[in-house]
């Protein structure tokens, strides 16, 4: 299986993003910000970073990069999509999922380990889990507080589309949601950073799964 | 540029999303002093120069401010 | 403005204008004069330091590259090789804090690039004022925000360093930047542009504005009221741009298209290139109008000597040139060819072909050199006047060690570290909060430990057994976590060398240093000296700051602080130091300022001996797999290292009941063994069963050790003086150093 991975200019993640992705054995591809094509990949990852060093706002940019055509296209017609922190921001641009990520409550840069919740487990990005697994996760943002209005907010929730779920709220998010789905199911925003937990030799590989669960929902698993 | 017009962008914090950066600034204000502050919001400013004006309205839409959470207001200062 | 005038205002004494003049044959134009002030400033040509800094040993058997370059190098093995340098921003940040931290990571991240290496981690040392001052509160929160703004946005991870706060610093805050970038041994780049004439040099990066003009010269000025006003000289950083710089540098060098490399750093092009030229034993040759500008108007002597960040300076054969743009291009950046090498040794602007400065490079590289009187300040003697039978004892050892864990130079770091990415990248193995980060060379077993150790304080009432004790920490804090250490960068932040005292402080903390390098077999392979760190109160704390590098062969073999385990041993063991030493343990000790209020006395000057083979011995017990728990015993003494150990590890801690009987007739000698500080110890655990195993090692050895309790509970007990809940503790450690205080101004976004 091959799992594309996008690059703007800014992104940070997306080196430990295709790690994570072949820790998980699929193969990962480089998708460059400015070449309009997927490379006929089978799920791609939206990696986090400063694309476009957040400037006016997180993804408002990378948004209209030329990659991003063929992948609102290729999310439409059920192409598994993941953005993971600023990859989840530019998903939000793009209207691929509902809602903005404000700044943090707190005011200030959060890096620290959260414990969360997978609450579904019928997206092709958390398959492996068990429904309401606890996890541990690095969350590392300044925007990362997820607001929308109240029906959109009831909306996630009584159709099952909050993904993850925060046990101690480290931004001020709107009912403590780190994920989201969209009505499809086939794209997933999370804050947190799973790629960074998908190695033993960093301590925890509670979020491999994430990357495992896309070759499984596809298959594919060697 | 020839006949450049200036454009002026106001983007805010659409009224009731929380604004920490504004209710910071708020908090601070009666500590150096300044009292009967009631109300702090912050926005962005954008000052384009521009050939036309026909699409800064579309600009405003489209990349400027985010529509879920923030408001603009647009005009030609000169 | 007569000539004088200028030439002061440019920083230039009488002296350097008069050598000037002899080198030159000609009075220089304001370029060349220009080119003087800053390359002869402290910063850039290390004038008052230079003879100091030759007692450092700066050579080792992994050493690759020493002092001269953009930064050292050190080998790890497979191949692998480690780029790193420390450097201070303190002026900069004491006038605008979030640009100034901001631009201080930026540009040691460049020196790294410039080796041809990825950087991989970043570590900082600050010290600031005490935090009950709103501008010490001001400039520590900005100083905070602009590094974690810069590198979490550039996405290298801030995994280490160092805060403390002293009065010593109130309106001089202190700001060194340390990064370690990694690279494959046989492709280290350096910064000259040997391949001779006919060569051309690229600008890349950022375009170039009015910034910073004359900033290195103000960077070596004491603070005053004027420097406040001096505000327009503080550089603006764009980490994003500095991203693109780094991404499209090693793409560049990947692809073998350049031949040097070099940063812009203060002076900007003018610096850069005369520093190339230099090295090289070439001319270089400057096309001002071909530099690509962000304002209007600029002079020709503007453009090259502005400060303007995230820029690289690049020597390309010419038939790689359309290649270099091509690629920058890829990246976003501005690119230009703006010169060339030539074969006259000169460093040349020319503005549209007309030529408005020419200076030998050599006679810029070579600043004058200012050897001064060491003479032993009167201060030191009522400072180090103390006797330790004066202190009264602890009535209440509970409360002592509470308000120990809740003193500001004390207490959790989480609340700093905490806005730092310390992850990004995937390769750290032990995050903030232990003795050094650990990281791991990715497709390999190999990793690397790094810590930042400031010794203001020591330095102060004892300034060379305070430079010894710096570069001993850092010891003890990477043998803690299993690395051996290799070598060290440093950061030499000092008061003015004009002033006695000052150079007397610089001369002798060297002086203890280098002792230290020697014995501990760490060379000093980059480093910066920053001085004139002085305000209308005085000069601050003698302040070096040391960052130690160490590797290791299989990086899984590693300790934390942390107890792991119920019913672990408890064993303290030091380096027996030969007696008598001068000093006292509660001297100069954390104990002594945080409940006394009093920095006085004579430390115990470290015995670097008894050092190396206490953190010898630890590193051989990790690297076997014996223990997998250490933790050095420094600030605070054993009391605050146990309470550390328990809350890293949420487990309790009982210290045995013999220990106290032992000395239930000399209260004083217990007073230093929990709260004194004397260097080389460490404490580890060890499951019971294994307890013989531990004995086997440290018999032989020079050592000194005692079972001094177990872990286990969620209680912290120490018979009849000290029964605290882990919560207790808790709540006085883990304070959020910048809560109360809401923002006063400055930065918003």
């Amino acid at each position: 299986m091959r799992i594309g991975v996008t690059v703007f200019p800014g992104s940070n993640c997306d080196r430990d993003a295709m790690h994570a992705v072949e820790r998980a054995g699929a193969t990962p591809v480089e998708l460059w910000h400015a070449d309009p094509e997927l490379k006929g990949v089978d799920a791609v990852v939206v990696p986090g970073g400063f694309s476009y060093g957040d400037y006016l706002r997180p993804g408002a940019i990378a948004r209209f990069a030329k990659v991003m055509g063929p992948l609102e296209e290729f999310a439409k017609s059920g192409g598994p999509v993941l953005g993971v922190c600023n990859g989840f921001q530019v998903l939000l641009e793009a209207h691929l999922l509902p809602g903005a990520l404000l700044r943090n409550t707190g005011m200030r840069f959060v890096s620290r380990r959260a414990r969360t919740r997978v609450e579904k487990a019928d997206t092709p990005w958390t398959a492996l889990y068990g429904e309401g697994e606890e996890i541990t996760l690095p969350v590392a943002h300044n925007e990362g507080n997820y607001y929308a209005d109240e029906g959109t907010i009831r909306e996630l929730e009584e159709e099952g589309r909050i993904v993850l779920r925060y046990l101690d709220n480290p931004n001020g998010s709107a009912n403590d949601i780190a994920g989201i789905c969209n009505e499809a199911r086939n794209v997933v925003g999370l804050m947190p950073h799973p790629e960074r937990v998908s190695d033993p030799a960093l301590g925890s590989e509670e979020g491999l799964r994430v990357f495992e669960s896309v070759l499984a929902a596809a298959g594919a698993k060697v | 540029m020839t006949n450049a017009m200036k454009v002026r962008v106001l983007v805010r914090p659409k009224r009731g999303i929380l604004d920490p950066q504004g209710e910071a600034v708020k908090r601070a204000l009666p500590a150096l002093g300044f009292s009967g502050v009631e109300t702090v919001h912050i926005g962005r400013l954008i000052e384009m120069e521009v050939e036309s004006a026909d699409e800064v309205e579309g600009m405003c839409r489209r990349l400027l401010a985010n529509p879920t959470t923030e408001e603009y207001e647009w005009e030609v200062v000169s | 403005m007569s000539i004088q005038e200028t030439y002061a205002s440019l920083g230039l004494s009488d002296y350097e204008y008069d050598r000037i003049l002899e080198l030159m044959g000609r009075a220089p134009n304001y370029l060349e004069l220009s080119l003087f002030s800053v390359m002869w400033s402290e910063h850039c040509g290390y004038k008052n330091s230079r003879p100091l800094l030759r007692r450092f040993p700066n050579t080792g058997p992994r050493v690759l590259q020493g002092p001269g370059e953009n930064a050292g190098v050190i080998e790890v093995g497979e191949g692998w090789a480690l780029a790193f340098k420390m450097e201070s921003h303190n002026h900069p940040s004491a006038v605008e804090p979030y640009e100034g931290a901001a631009t201080g990571v930026g540009g040691i991240i460049r020196d790294v690039i410039a080796m041809g290496a990825r950087p991989v981690a970043l570590l900082n040392a600050l010290r600031f004022g005490p935090l009950d001052d709103e501008r010490n509160r001001y400039l520590f929160r900005e100083v905070v925000r602009g590094i974690g703004g810069y590198g979490n946005a550039i996405g290298v991870p801030t995994v280490g360093g160092e805060v403390e706060f002293s009065p010593a610093y109130s309106g001089n805050p202190l700001v060194n930047a340390m990064c370690v970038g990694i690279i494959r041994a046989d492709e280290v780049v350096r910064a000259k542009a040997e391949a001779g004439e006919g060569n051309l040099v690229v600008l890349f990066g950022a375009k170039t504005g009015r910034d910073g003009i004359h900033g290195a010269t103000f960077a070596s000025d004491e603070l005053t009221e004027e420097s406040e006003a001096k505000r327009s000289n503080v550089q603006v950083g764009d980490p994003f741009a500095g991203k693109m710089l780094i991404e499209c540098s090693l793409r560049l060098l990947e692809r073998n298209l350049l031949v040097a490399l070099q940063d812009l750093g203060a002076a900007g092009i003018a610096s850069s290139a005369s520093e190339m030229a230099a090295r090289g034993e070439v001319g270089i040759e400057i096309d001002a109008e071909k530099v690509p500008l962000r304002e209007e108007g600029m002079e020709a002597w503007e453009v090259v000597i502005s400060e303007s960040q995230e820029r690289m300076l690049a020597v390309v054969e010419p038939e790689k040139a359309d290649e270099v743009l091509k690629v920058c291009e890829r990246y976003e950046l501005d690119a230009a060819v703006v010169g060339r090498v030539t074969s006259h040794g000169e460093l040349r602007v020319l503005d549209n072909g007309e030529p408005i400065g020419s200076v030998p490079a050599q006679y810029l590289a070579d600043a004058p050199v200012y050897e001064r009187e060491v003479q032993r300040p009167s201060y030191l003697d009522e400072a180090q006047r103390f006797d330790p039978d004066d202190l009264p004892l602890p009535d209440d050892y509970n409360e002592v060690l509470l308000r120990m864990l809740a003193h500001p130079s004390l207490c959790s770091r989480a609340s700093v570290y905490e806005q730092y990415d310390s992850e990004v990248g995937s390769d750290t193995v032990v995050r903030p909060g232990a003795d050094a980060a650990v990281m791991r060379i990715k497709g390999t077993k190999l990793g690397f430990a790094v810590t930042a150790d400031v010794s203001g304080r020591h330095c102060y009432l004892d300034p060379r057994g305070g430079g010894a004790a710096a570069v001993a920490e850092a010891y003890r804090n990477l043998s803690c976590v299993g690395a051996e250490p290799v070598a060290i960068t440093d950061c030499l932040n000092f008061g003015s060398p004009e002033k006695p005292d000052g150079y007397y402080g610089l001369s002798e903390c060297v002086d203890g240093m280098a002792e230290a390098c020697e014995v501990l077999g760490t060379p000093v392979v980059s480093g910066n000296v920053s001085l004139f760190n002085e305000t209308e109160r005085g000069a601050i704390y003698p302040t070096p700051a040391v960052g130690m590098v160490g590797v290791f062969e299989d990086v899984s073999r590693h300790a934390t602080p942390g107890f792991k385990r119920e019913g672990d041993m408890v064993v303290v063991l030091g380096g027996i130091p030969r007696w008598p030493r001068e000093g006292h343990p509660l001297s100069g000790s954390s104990y002594l300022e945080v409940i006394e209020g009093k920095v006085a006395g004579r430390p115990i000057v470290p015995d670097l001996a008894a050092e190396k083979e206490a953190a010898d011995l630890v590193r051989t017990m990790i690297r076997s797999g014996l223990i997998d728990t250490a933790h050095d015993v420094s600030e605070g003494g054993t009391l605050v290292a146990f309470a550390e150990m328990a809350l890293a590890g949420g487990i309790g801690f009982d210290f045995a009941a013999r220990e106290i009987e032992r000395f239930a007739d000399d209260k004083r000698h217990l007073q230093e063994i929990l709260l004194g500080e004397k260097g080389a110890t460490f404490v580890v655990t060890v499951p019971q069963n294994r307890w013989p195993e531990l004995q086997e090692a440290l018999s032989g050895a020079n050592i000194g050790y005692d079972d001094t309790g177990y872990t286990g509970g969620d209680r912290f007990v120490v018979p009849g003086l000290i029964d605290l809940s882990l919560e207790d503790l808790r709540r006085a450690r883990e304070r959020d150093l910048f809560e109360q205080h809401a923002p006063e101004g400055g930065h918003l976004g």
